[in-house]
């Protein structure tokens, strides 16, 4: 009998390690000898600590669980009060187009072998077997575009350090995921690192580059753990190293941590913060593409967007190609947060409507009451009402909406919610993780706090000078951060002018 | 608290096992602070001249990020997530009751050094908020309770 209990840091957080023990203490109590695997989670965080067990039979599930249900899972699993069926067929799984994220959860995440023979290493294969211009047509004929925030093909990009000369080339992973309602990253280096780490090796083979880097933030220790095992045990089997799969060009990687830094997470920043440097960011040009990592071209990619090459190469950059709608092609694995009833990852083809994500996939608030607001894209996306509901899931579709979806969290707010304080917050954020670079944002933010605190007190005059700061922001940031702050802030004075009047009509 | 011999040499191993890499600092600092929980101003200089940079600037890279310490903190380090995921879940409460529960009135260390509080920005446990990390333990659907008990 082989039992899966996740080791997934959402499941951790939620008793799995409690779980797991409580398994292992009843299987030896019955002396009974079982296989106990630590696996990613399936994304059904609402039912962590999932508990998968294995038999004869097949594979079916019990969550959310606790020790004490344990025994009942050894004694009467057929009729077990928690019991969920096989995964597959649990409706919110059922529903998903799950590619990326397919051996998450499935599979013992520090098991090459697992790996292998659920389809791992067969995109690498294939690309070892191409030639260069096959291998960059794969990337751009797959419609990919960069699952971090801003959309950028791909396949451009790679091309880009692919045909720059230099003695050495980079590829670095973004694995630094500030963006609150956001957990895709986490959840693939836990549950699956192989397929970031092949990834990988597809990248360095197209472009040449020869070595890479895992940034991944310091509040992440689990996918920290997990990403450095999986990179010293495909050191051990001759994955990476001097020659990938013992027929390739070399290419090795490794880890490193940042240190608390929002801001790192965009790409020039972090480069600064891997080569020891402050955090701030750079000026654009040059590109890091071509002078990124101690000035060699680089190619700068988030988690999701490397770890969804391995399934273009295997199963054909058409296919992929195919899901999706208008410019956002292929899949999003959307993570559905904050205030709602089945929350977690969802991994489905661009083009669900805001409102389906929200009402039929999360099942509405976890608290019962109506939704009042949906930030999506992070602390520098925008709060959509409901009557924007009917937006499809896509690059430009929110564009065109006033939005963006950033890495796709998506964090819903009951009709509890303050829309100043949340107005606020957005401004207080960009104040402190600023990296200080340029006045718009550095005193900008501060300045904004200060005015909203001034509408809250009821002064009206306040008002315009909020708007006119939030234009001054986002035309004269050299990043995202000064430049976005004004979505979240601009949408909530927007969408929910009540909640900016409220408290002047108190103060008169 | 820090014998200077012992500091100079476990110092030295920390710079050593990093100074070949390409990027040592940040990856030095971190040792550091688990080392001795804080980066210790004696540390500054000697990481300076062995990497050969001034020392304003690893004081400038000590200081810009949140991680990095100048002193200690509490015995029990809780960081309360108090961004937009774990707010619509009732993370503003949270940090309020967890500052009370330890009779603080802001974030920081209590007066006989046991516990810090501090925020943290997301844990990637925003679908099971509030979250916090008490120790090197997560806590979901957090209480002020909860964390009292993780941190005994
Ligand atoms: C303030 C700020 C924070 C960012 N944080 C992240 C992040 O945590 N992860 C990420 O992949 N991209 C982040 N980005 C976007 C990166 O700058 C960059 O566009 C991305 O890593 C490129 O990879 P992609 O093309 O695969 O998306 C951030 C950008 C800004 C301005
Ligand atoms: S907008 Fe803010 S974070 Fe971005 S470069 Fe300017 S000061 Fe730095
Ligand atoms: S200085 Fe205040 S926004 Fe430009
Ligand atoms: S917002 Fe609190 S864990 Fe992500």
């Amino acid at each position: 009998m082989k039992i899966y209990v996740p080791r997934d840091a959402a499941a951790r957080a939620l008793g799995a390690d409690q779980v797991a023990e409580a398994v292992l203490v009843e299987a030896s109590r019955r002396g009974m000898t079982i296989e106990l695997v630590r696996n990613g989670s399936r994304g059904m965080v609402f039912l962590e600590p999932l508990v998968e067990v294995e038999t004869a039979q097949g594979r079916t599930s019990f969550g959310p669980m606790t020790p004490a249900d344990v025994p009942a899972l050894f004694d009467a699993p057929d009729t077990h009060p928690k019991a969920q069926g096989p995964v597959q067929l649990i409706p919110w799984f059922a529903r998903q187009t799950r590619l990326t994220f397919a051996r998450v959860g499935l599979i013992d995440p520090l098991s090459l072998g697992d790996y292998k023979a659920n389809g791992g290493l067969a995109g690498l294969r294939r690309a070892l077997e191409m030639s260069s211009d096959e291998r960059m047509d794969e990337v751009k004929v797959s419609g990919l575009r960069g699952r971090g925030g801003a959309g950028f093909p791909t396949g451009i990009k790679w091309d880009t350090v692919r045909l720059a000369q230099a003695d050495q080339k980079y590829i670095v992973c973004n694995a630094d995921e500030g963006d609150s309602g956001t957990f895709a990253d986490r959840m693939l280096m836990e549950g699956d690192p192989f397929t970031l780490i092949e990834g990988m090796a597809i990248a360095g083979l197209t472009t040449g580059a020869t070595r890479g880097y895992v940034y991944i933030r310091s509040e992440y220790p689990d996918a920290i753990h997990q990403m450095t095992e999986a990179i010293r045990i495909a050191r051990l089997n001759g994955l990476l190293g001097p020659s990938l799969l013992g027929t390739g060009p070399a290419f090795d990687m490794e880890v490193r941590v940042g240190a608390g830094a929002y801001v790192c997470g965009e790409e020039t920043s972090l480069l600064n913060s891997l080569e020891g440097k402050r955090g701030t960011v750079r000026a654009k040009p040059p590109l890091p593409a071509l002078q990124g990592l101690f000035g060699k071209p680089t190619v700068v990619n988030n988690v999701i967007s490397l770890a969804t090459v391995p399934w273009i190469f295997a199963n054909g950059a058409q296919l992929y190609r195919d899901f999706g709608l208008g410019r956002s092609r292929g899949t999003i694995p959307l993570q559905i947060a904050g205030n709602v009833r089945f929350g977690g990852l969802f991994e489905t083809d661009f083009g669900m409507s805001l409102g389906e994500i929200v009402n039929e996939v999360g099942g509405g608030t976890a608290s019962g009451r109506p939704v009042k607001a949906v930030q999506v894209g992070g602390p520098l996306g925008a709060y959509f009402p409901a009557s924007k509901f009917a937006t499809p899931f896509g690059y430009e579709e929110f564009d065109g909406q006033g939005g963006l979806i950033g890495h796709a969290g998506i964090v819903i707010f009951d009709d509890s919610v303050d829309m100043l304080a949340q107005a606020r917050f957005a401004m207080e954020f960009c104040a402190v993780e600023s990296c200080g670079k340029c006045t718009p944002c550095r005193i900008g933010a501060v300045r904004g706090v200060e005015t909203i605190d001034r509408i809250a007190q009821g002064d009206a005059a306040a008002m315009p000078l909020l708007v006119d700061l939030c234009d001054t922001m986002r035309d004269g940031s050299l990043c995202a951060l000064g430049g976005f702050t004004p979505y979240p802030v601009m949408s909530a004075l927007t969408h929910f002018p009540d909640d900016f009047a409220r408290m002047k009509e108190a103060a008169e | 608290m820090l014998d200077t011999a012992d500091f100079s040499s476990r110092l030295s191993e920390i710079i050593a096992a990093h100074q070949l890499q390409e990027g040592p600092l940040l990856p030095i600092l971190h040792d550091v602070q688990a080392e001795w929980g804080h980066i210790p101003e004696p540390a500054i200089p000697a990481i300076a001249q062995a990497l050969n940079l001034g020392r304003a600037e690893v004081h400038g890279v000590v200081t810009f990020y949140h991680d990095f310490r100048a002193t200690p903190a509490g015995t029990t380090v809780i960081k309360v997530c108090a961004a937009e995921a774990c707010q619509a879940q009732g993370g503003r409460d949270l940090v309020q009751a967890t500052l009370r529960a330890f009779g603080l009135r802001d974030y920081g260390t209590t007066l006989d050094g046991k516990v810090t509080v501090e925020p943290i920005y997301c844990l990637g446990l925003c679908a099971c908020g509030p979250a916090a990390l008490v120790g090197d333990r997560l806590i979901g659907r957090a209480t002020a309770q909860s964390l009292k008990d993780a941190a005994q």
